[in-house]
């Protein structure tokens, strides 16, 4: 159990740390450099805890629940690899964060590097240690996201930008193939648990589609792991802090692609297919990274594509995964972290004591910072693979792997040709880094005076030396037990122990090496000379660029495309996009509804009322009307709107619906008010509009009209059909049977909505209140149209009866009213939960009697009398609904549970008291203040012209 | 009764559909007011047609469901008559300031001849 909480412990560490470090302020410099490396340093003690179980060949699992629903768990598993690996991970990320401490300057916020460089190391780590594919997967694209934020740290730069940008959506894009790959691979095996696929690899290899599932595998690995024709991101990447990139592009990002080709290669691999392309890829890199290496001038640039070369060896190993073979890729993935991590902290320090990476530049600097040139000078012959260091050793295992191990195929026989080129020019190009920096005549020029870095921030650079040193003359004292360990966990138990020796006398891989090492000094000394002057590149390769390729696609993706798209397929206008809404409605409702749809035999229905049809004739007209009109005759299609409206809710009432017809009506009032309000802001159309008796726009009126009458027979024909079937059983019948014994009111209407459903209404006043707002926010910079600036007509005629004349009377029965109104809304109000009425129906009222006020007098002289302030009524309103649902939570019911019971008052009598009722005060604020704001919003507009009036006219007063 | 109801149904949402398939903004909100009252009477409507029955409980003893009109239609529309409101007042203001700013009531703000 100890061990399972540890290995919890050591998956949450980093991303736990890097919460802590978001919190520190940027001048704490010191505090997130040991913060940070005393959170990785734990996680190495835990790790170091699990040594004698993993190397008894043990694996190490523990799991949290996540989605079992579908059978994801938070599953992690530890075995021999992924030991190794994160144990790598973790102490090269030591050492960064301490070189980073002094490779970043003072202006930097070093918090927020570290908080950022922890999340990945979470992230990589997360990737190693998962114990289900999926969850992999999500770690996966972790890294993507994590790396495009670290390459981005300058983001200042748009180089930085771009590069990061780059490396995003190139792994970003792997990372979906890989899940794709991953649930055809869980499909296949049978499970999603890495153990279980691990062990299903037959089903797998035989599977119908291990094809797909292969390409699309690959591509995760390729993308990540810059394999050709996917490593152009890496170059781009290096606008990041060197110490990012001593992370990212030693030991962990780029690893993160070949850790997956080795641990599924006993799953997937073993095909003719898998060797062919990922040897081949693995081959092709090795070389073509070699050679553009070796011609380019940036320093980073020369690690960068050194970094592809030495990933497309590893490749080449996974792909032919024999035991040895793998163990060979372990092995330089470990090589390659060490010696690659030194020389990008190497190549940094001499970035930030010179100024520049510049190869042409640079010159002769083993005088000024002899100890620094020392070590960059042993971590790049290890590169180059001289003996006694660790890179000779795992590179001769590559060697030998080419020229023993065959199948017999074309590829087979290329290999060791392959194998002699990529080793030849690596050493070539670790030649001229050498020989160009520190050698040769004192550098002049340079931006900074050359020295030595301070003292610690060469010692991570130090540390990795010595052990390139010491694994390269103890192989099997130092990491040899580790290494076997690890590729007996992904080949199998059964492989015999693989001792690795610096000597195994004269034979081909030696004299390969050797040949190597001869001919990669020829090159460099045939070259040296032409190399500064010439291009980034070898002979004709440097015009065939992936950056251009990737960036000509990308173009023509992401902006030519979508513009073709939507100049094709989309409109900015609104008419088309309703056609098309209604068409597709009309569309659905008969393909779902064909042949279904019938009218039942037995119609049992009411007996029509010719009162009822009458009603309905004029509500028919006045829709009728309301459409003929709307054009040129606003106001009458106004007036008609209403007559619908009014239909409507006498129709409500009619069918036993007295809440609905209630609110109906007050609604019906405030919406006629305030289209009436609005239409003072659009100006009369005057003139007939001269296209309107053209052809196309008649062809366009009959069009439009067969699909309204299509709509409107559908629909009818659906309500008939509805309406003339029996009621079957419904939760109605529950409500109805428990309003009075659960919710404590008669009105099963309104219980609904204040007790039953009280969410579904708190979303409700919620929408009201945002929209209220809007309107508000709209307003307040609102310009009305040129024409309908001036004072309307009537009040600019003169000797036209002002407002006083001919509505003296009613105006001062509508301030009379306002009691009166008062006390309808508290009377709608308290009955509600029994009777017809409630917090909409009130809420509307009161907002109709502070309209009236409005209306009857002016705005001046309602504001100089009463204060409302709809916004906080709203706010209140809310609040009240809110903390009603959560006083629930007191009593430890879930939010909105109501409570109720009678009270009796003195005088009054029985009084419904639920908490429901202070739930419905928060729905009667929220609609009172919200549609007062609207209403007053809009009422405010006249005021504001008039007063935009007063202002332009007064000059011109004064002028006269 | 149940025709003279979806013949209304089906007039108002065809007058409703018309409108908010033309050009001029101030019709297209008339439509959707109309179309409003037309989706609503049809929610109300899935309820059956239940005269003189509103859904207000006695106080306590046996309550038989098939006496009463369904309330879920009822709640259901209640809060869509409000919210409607809401939007026709939105899509007001909408309408008024973009007539104020292109000078045009055109629904896309720019006449047809002008595209």
């Amino acid at each position: 159990m100890a061990e399972h909480n540890l290995f919890l412990l050591l998956a949450c560490l980093p991303f736990a740390t890097s919460l802590i470090l978001l919190t520190l302020p940027p001048r704490a410099r010191g505090a997130s450099t040991w913060l940070s490396a005393l959170s990785l340093a734990g996680g190495l003690v835990v790790l170091a805890g699990f040594l004698p179980g993993i190397q008894a060949g043990n694996v190490l699992r523990a799991s949290l629940e996540w989605v079992p629903s579908l059978g994801m768990n938070m599953a992690l598993r530890l075995d021999g690899f992924s030991w190794l690996f994160t144990t790598l991970v973790l102490s090269i990320g030591v050492l960064v964060v301490i070189y980073a401490r002094y490779y970043m300057a003072e202006s930097d916020s070093l918090p927020r590097f570290y908080a950022l460089l922890m999340a990945f190391t979470g992230a990589m780590q997360g990737i190693l240690i998962s114990g289900n594919v999926l969850v992999m997967v999500v770690f996966w694209e972790l890294t993507s996201f994590m790396s495009f934020l670290l390459i981005g740290f300058w983001h200042q730069g748009a180089a930085a930008r771009d590069g990061a940008r780059t490396a995003l959506i190139v792994t970003a894009f792997g990372g979906l193939c890989l899940l794709v790959a991953m649930l055809m691979l869980g499909h296949a095996a049978g499970s999603y648990d890495l153990g279980m696929i691990l062990r299903a690899g037959d089903r797998v290899r035989a599977h119908p589609l291990y094809g797909p599932m292969l390409v699309l595998f690959l591509l995760g690995a390729f993308t990540k792991s810059a394999q050709f024709p996917f490593h152009f991101w890496l170059p781009g990447a290096m606008a990041a802090p060197t110490p990012v990139s001593a992370f990212l592009h030693s030991a962990t990002m780029v690893k993160a692609g070949v850790f997956l080709l080795v641990r599924f290669s006993p799953v997937l691999g073993g095909t003719e297919a898998w060797f062919f392309i990922v040897t081949g890829a693995g081959c092709i890199t090795l070389v073509l990274g070699a050679a553009v290496a070796l011609y380019r001038h940036d320093l980073k640039g020369l690690l960068a594509y050194s970094t592809i070369s030495h990933l497309g060896l590893i490749t080449a190993l996974a792909g032919i995964g024999g035991p040895v073979a793998i163990l060979a890729a372990i092995f330089h993935i470990c090589n390659h972290a060490v010696f690659k991590a030194s020389l990008f902290m190497a190549a940094g320090i001499i970035d930030h004591e010179t100024g520049t990476r510049d190869m042409r530049r640079l010159s002769g600097l083993f005088r000024p910072m002899p100890f620094t040139a020392l070590l960059a000078i042993v971590a790049a012959s290890a590169m180059a693979g001289v003996p006694l260091l660790n890179g000779f050793l795992s590179k001769e295992m590559f060697l030998a792997e080419a020229v023993d191990w065959h199948n017999g195929t074309w590829l087979d026989d290329a290999l060791p040709y392959f194998a002699i080129v990529g080793s030849s020019l690596s050493v070539a190009y670790s030649l001229r880094f050498i020989a160009t920096v520190f050698f040769g005549p004192p550098a002049t020029g340079l931006p900074k005076a050359p020295h030595e870095p301070p003292a610690w921030m060469r010692r991570p650079v130090e540390l990795l030396v010595l052990i390139c040193l010491l694994v390269g003359i103890f192989p099997a004292l130092t990491l040899g037990p580790f290494i076997n360990t690890a590729a007996r966990s992904v080949a199998g138990a059964d492989m015999p122990y693989y001792h690795i020796a610096v000597w195994h006398g004269v034979n081909a891989p030696l004299i390969l090496s050797l040949i190597a090492l001869g001919v990669g000094t020829l090159i460099y000394a045939f070259s040296a000379k032409s190399i500064p002057h010439g291009p980034e590149g070898p002979f004709l390769l440097h015009r065939i660029r992936g950056q251009r390729v990737y960036d000509w696609i990308l173009f023509r993706l992401t902006w030519r495309l979508p513009r073709l798209a939507l100049r094709w397929l989309s409109t900015e206008a609104l008419q088309p996009q309703l056609r098309l809404l209604v068409l597709a409605a009309i569309a659905v409702a008969c393909g779902s509804l064909w042949g279904v749809l019938f009218f039942a035999s037995d119609l049992r229905l009411h007996a029509p009322n010719p009162a009822f049809a009458l009603l309905w004739l004029v509500g028919a007209a006045c829709a009728v009307g309301a459409a003929w009109q709307a054009k040129y005759h606003r106001f009458a299609a106004l007036v008609l709107l209403g007559g619908a409206g009014v239909v409507t809710c006498l129709t409500f009432a009619w069918f036993s619906s007295p809440d609905l017809a209630l609110t109906q009506l007050l609604v019906e009032v405030a919406t006629t008010v305030l289209l009436l309000l609005g239409l003072r802001w659009l100006p009369k159309r005057r003139s007939e509009i001269a296209e309107d008796k053209l052809l196309p726009a008649k062809i366009r009126r009959g069009r439009d009209l067969v699909i309204a009458v299509a709509g409107g027979l559908g629909l009818a024909s659906i309500a008939f059909a509805l309406m003339t079937r029996p009621l079957i059983d419904n939760v109605g019948d529950w409500f109805l049977g428990n309003a009075y014994y659960e919710g404590g009111g008669t009105n099963v209407v309104n219980v609904i909505l204040v007790d039953f459903r009280a969410f579904d209404t708190f979303g409700e006043i919620a929408v009201l209140a945002i929209v209220a707002l809007t309107v508000y926010a709209l307003l307040r910079r609102f310009r009305p149209a040129p024409e309908s600036i001036a004072a309307p007509a009537q009040q600019t005629v003169d000797g036209s009866p002002s407002l006083d004349d001919y509505l003296y009377v009613p105006s001062v029965i509508m301030v009379w009213m306002f009691p009166v109104l008062i006390m309808v809304a508290g009377y709608f109000f308290f009955r509600g939960h029994d009777l017809p009425g409630g917090g909409f129906a009130a809420g509307v009222t009161l907002a109709i009697a502070f309209l009236i006020q409005y209306i009857g007098t002016n705005v001046r002289w309602v504001e100089s009398r009463i204060t409302v302030l709809p916004i906080r009524w709203m706010g209140i309103g809310l609040l009240a609904a809110a903390a009603t649902g959560m006083g629930a939570w007191l009593f430890g019911y879930p939010f909105l549970t109501a409570h109720a019971r009678y009270v009796h008052i003195p005088l009054i009598g029985e009084v419904p008291a639920a908490t429901a009722m202070l739930f419905d005060i928060g729905v009667f604020a929220t609609v009172m203040g919200a549609v007062v704001l609207m209403l007053v919003a809009i009422a405010h507009q006249s005021l504001r012209a008039s007063r935009r009036r007063e202002i332009d006219e007064a000059p011109r007063k004064e002028a006269a | 009764m149940e025709i003279i109801l979806s013949a209304a149904i089906g007039i108002l949402s065809a007058s409703g559909i018309w409108l908010v398939l033309r050009p001029r903004s101030f019709q297209v909100v008339i439509g959707l007011c109309l179309l409003s009252y037309a989706v609503n009477l049809f929610i109300f409507s899935t309820g059956r047609l239940t005269p003189g029955a509103p859904p207000i409980m006695p106080k306590g003893g046996f309550i038989d469901p098939t006496l009463y009109a369904d309330p879920v239609p009822q709640a259901l529309v209640l809060t869509a008559i409000v919210i409607s409101f809401a939007t026709t007042a939105l899509f007001l203001v909408v309408m008024i300031a973009s007539r104020g700013m292109t000078g045009t009531d055109h629904v896309d703000g720019k006449e047809r001849s002008q595209q």
